[in-house]
């Protein structure tokens, strides 16, 4: 008796398994020169173009017609590592550990000019200003760790028309007691410092008081510097039309007026010290307006400039990346051929033939050039932002500091933003069929918003910022590395890179307009035929 | 040639596809213009207003629309392979790229006077709507005003110019997807590449040197001496690039098996 073993191929079981399909698509993708071709030259065009933003931008100041051009020098520094404003007027005394220092404000008045910073004939510089405070000009006590630009503090103050604050290390902001200081309603503010942290407090009567907030500031000496300080931020009006854009501004003078200055703790000092924390490219006023007086236990303080961080300044890494649309076009070409291709030959039909289930195909190539193009993204994006930043320097444009959180989003983000563009071209494609009108949808729909949002003049700003929101180009808001305070006034334009949606929620826009354009491509690739 | 004319517009009457996208790009010039003309939110005379501009806002997109036809006049017959058919009929290969290149530029100049007409029209009545009327200081949005008619018909030239440029482009690089891709990087990546780069001789020159920038030059009507070129001077630009893009073309159809 001989026993039957029955037969096994030896082929491997669930041949039409989804990595094989996987494979088939990367195979078509690999073997077609066009499409290789197609992804080195989005590459080496975003690379390229970033090149020659970066040699062709430069940046310098020249003192006289002679001397040698000097770089743009870099703003300082604060404690959190990104770029600040640091100019105020300070009245300080040196602070010995720990202590108090506790004031009354009872005025805050200014002066702002229409017309750009004025030097009067006079020899005066607040000539021709008219009266009014900015709604972020700001005044009351600080303690800092030293007079430097950029280095750390704490401070309670009153605003133009954001009522107390408290605010440290530049970037945070917490909202007290609302309501503008007069002397019939004054404002008590007081700052206790115990080692590293100093507690803010205010008060609209002197005494019962309210705590602002707490603040921690990391290595701060224990002889800090504090006292009372006044400042005021520029003002600048643009008016944006399509016309074009022009910008009206100057200098701004804060003065307030306080009294019942009381201390608690070791003040060596005899008496109050005034200096002008400033450097020469701050937009602020000349030192001779700012100033303080003392008498009888009352001080005026004048001062201009801004404590808050800067924005103001170019995103250099986006600009760097300039070359990301002729990439993308380029992917989205490819994306759409991916599937325009099988039609125009007729290997669909092939395709479909060996793989039925048709939603799996898509799926396939949707993965396959997601994938393909994040890598060339990636990489193309890690080489053009050194290298970009590399010339910028050497034309000398100050470089921005830049966390590698901030880093890797925009590099991760124009990478996705690549991938998920090409997946769009080719759930289009599906839909219609015909490259052409696939390829200019898709442009058309990311390319072009983006272009009318930043150009200034073609739009107006309603529509800008709105064209951001809704189209796919809000995706472009994951290349955004500079960041929006509420507590700075700014021209926060998307034409000076500042997108009304954070980075990955521009990012999930894109994301959508990519899902609904492949669950509509799969429904009619089962409706129709191929 | 008369009957090589005849035969391309044929081709191009009797395919259901540029018809609907004239007519689409049409509707799209008149709706995107009066949008843009309808935003318009400005106190009266404070704001430098361009009417003729706003109300032919609608040409950036119009364009691409434009774009599609023109490329798949040629680049459709070379994806069905009826090229061969029609390069064995005509075999003065230059003759069909001629006859291509006026009958579409012919339909766009067409397309285009309908769609700058309405939105004219539209932007007129929207923008007056708004306070931006001869009145209050700015442009009248005629056709009898001198500058706007030269923005208004500028504007057709320039979208037949745009057409020529497709089907040049087309006729280099035969694939649809390619030589729509390539045609829209040209016309959209200057003014983007300028954005970014402060060098000024390097930021004007690139504006001068754009099809999109300079050729849209022709639609301003007010602030002409802030413009780096003159409008016609602008449209030249575009015609220059648009006679390149035709060169190149005949070129490769000339040299090269189709």
């Amino acid at each position: 008796m001989s026993v039957m073993t029955p037969y096994h191929s030896e082929m491997r079981v669930r041949r039409d398994g989804f990595t094989q399909l996987l494979r088939a698509e990367w195979t078509k993708f690999r073997t077609v020169r066009g499409w290789l071709i197609g992804m080195a030259v989005a590459m080496l065009l975003i690379v390229g173009l970033g090149a020659l933003t970066g040699s062709n931008s430069e940046c310098g100041i020249q003192m006289g017609p002679t001397s040698p051009r000097l770089a743009c020098p870099a703003p300082p520094t604060g404690p959190g590592g990104g770029w600040v404003t640091d100019s105020f007027y300070f009245v300080r005394q040196p602070l010995s550990g720990n202590g108090s220092i506790t004031v009354r404000v009872t005025s805050l008045t200014g002066l702002y000019s229409t017309h750009g910073a004025t030097e009067a004939g006079d020899g005066s510089a607040t000539a021709g200003m008219t009266p009014g405070v900015q709604p972020w000009s700001k005044a009351g006590i600080i303690v800092k760790a030293s007079t430097r630009q950029g280095t750390a503090y704490a401070a309670m103050m009153v605003t133009g028309s954001h009522g107390v604050r408290m605010q440290w290390d530049f970037t945070h902001d917490v909202a007290g007691l609302t309501g503008k200081v007069s002397a019939a309603s004054p404002r008590w503010l007081r700052l206790t410092r115990s080692g590293d942290t100093v507690t803010g407090y205010d008060s609209a009567d002197g005494a019962r008081w309210t705590r602002v907030g707490i603040a921690t500031l990391a290595g701060l000496p224990s002889t800090a510097q504090a006292g009372l300080f006044a400042a005021s931020p520029g003002y600048s009006v643009t008016s944006r039309s399509f016309g074009g854009s022009s910008a009206t501004g100057g200098p701004t003078l804060a003065t307030a007026a306080f009294d019942q200055v009381g201390r608690q703790g070791a003040w060596p000092a005899s008496r109050w010290t005034g200096e002008d924390i400033q450097a020469a490219m701050d937009k602020a006023l000349p030192v001779s307006v700012q100033g303080f007086t003392q008498a009888a236990g009352r001080f005026t303080v004048s001062g201009s400039g801004d404590i808050a961080p800067a924005t103001d300044n170019i995103d250099v890494i986006r600009h760097t990346l300039a070359g990301t649309f002729a990439g993308l076009i380029a992917v989205v070409v490819i994306g759409v051929m991916f599937v325009t291709a099988e039609y125009r030959r007729g290997m669909i039909r092939t395709t479909f033939t060996a793989s039925p289930r048709r939603g799996r195909v898509l799926a396939a190539k949707a993965i396959v050039l997601a994938a393909v193009t994040f890598a060339a993204g990636l990489v193309a994006a890690a080489v053009t932002i050194p290298l970009g930043e590399h010339l910028l320097h050497e034309n000398g444009n100050p470089i921005p500091p830049v966390s590698a959180l901030t880093w890797l989003q925009v590099v991760a983000g124009t990478a996705a933003l690549l991938a998920v563009s090409a997946v769009l071209g080719l759930a289009v494609g599906t839909l219609l069929r015909r490259s052409a009108g696939a390829v200019t949808v898709v442009i058309a729909g990311i390319v072009l918003p983006y272009l009318l949002a930043v150009t200034p003049g073609i739009l107006p700003a309603g529509a800008e910022q709105w064209l951001v929101r809704v189209t796919p180009a809000a995706a472009f808001a994951v290349q955004q590395s500079i960041r929006q305070y509420p507590q700075v006034t700014g021209d926060y334009t998307p034409g000076n890179g500042y997108f009304p949606l954070a980075p990955w929620a521009g990012f999930a826009v894109l994301c959508a307009w990519a899902a609904v354009a492949l669950a509509l491509a799969l429904f009619l690739l089962r409706r129709r035929d191929a | 040639m008369n009957d090589v004319v005849h035969a391309e517009w044929t081709k191009l009457r009797t395919l259901p596809g540029p018809g609907w996208l004239l007519l689409a790009a049409a509707a799209l010039t008149a709706a995107v213009g009066a949008i843009a003309a309808n935003a318009v939110t400005c106190p009266a005379g404070i704001c430098q207003i361009d009417p003729a501009k706003v109300s032919l806002t609608g040409i950036y997109l119009g364009q691409a629309v434009v774009a599609i036809v023109a490329v798949t006049v040629i680049s459709g017959e070379y994806s069905t392979g009826m090229i061969r058919l029609t390069l064995a009929a005509t075999p003065r290969r230059w003759r069909v790229l001629a006859a291509k290149a006026a009958v579409v530029s012919a339909v766009t100049l067409a397309t285009g006077a309908v769609a700058v007409l309405a939105s004219v029209l539209a932007g007129g009545l929207l923008l007056g709507r708004h306070g931006i009327t001869a009145a209050h200081g700015y442009e009248a949005l005629s056709l009898g005003n001198g500058p706007v008619l030269r923005a208004a018909a500028g504007s057709v030239l320039y979208l037949a110019l745009i057409a020529l440029f497709s089907v040049g482009v087309a006729a280099a690089v035969r694939d649809s997807a390619v030589a729509i891709g390539m045609v829209l990087s040209l016309l959209f990546l200057f003014p983007i590449l300028s954005s970014v780069i402060t060098s000024p001789g390097l930021h004007r020159h690139l504006e001068q040197l754009s099809p999109m920038t300079a050729g849209l030059y022709i639609q301003a009507t007010t602030n002409l001496h802030s413009l780096p070129l003159t409008p016609w001077q602008g449209l030249g630009v575009l015609a220059a690039w648009a006679a390149g893009a035709m060169l190149a073309g005949a070129l490769v159809l000339r040299f090269r098996d189709a």
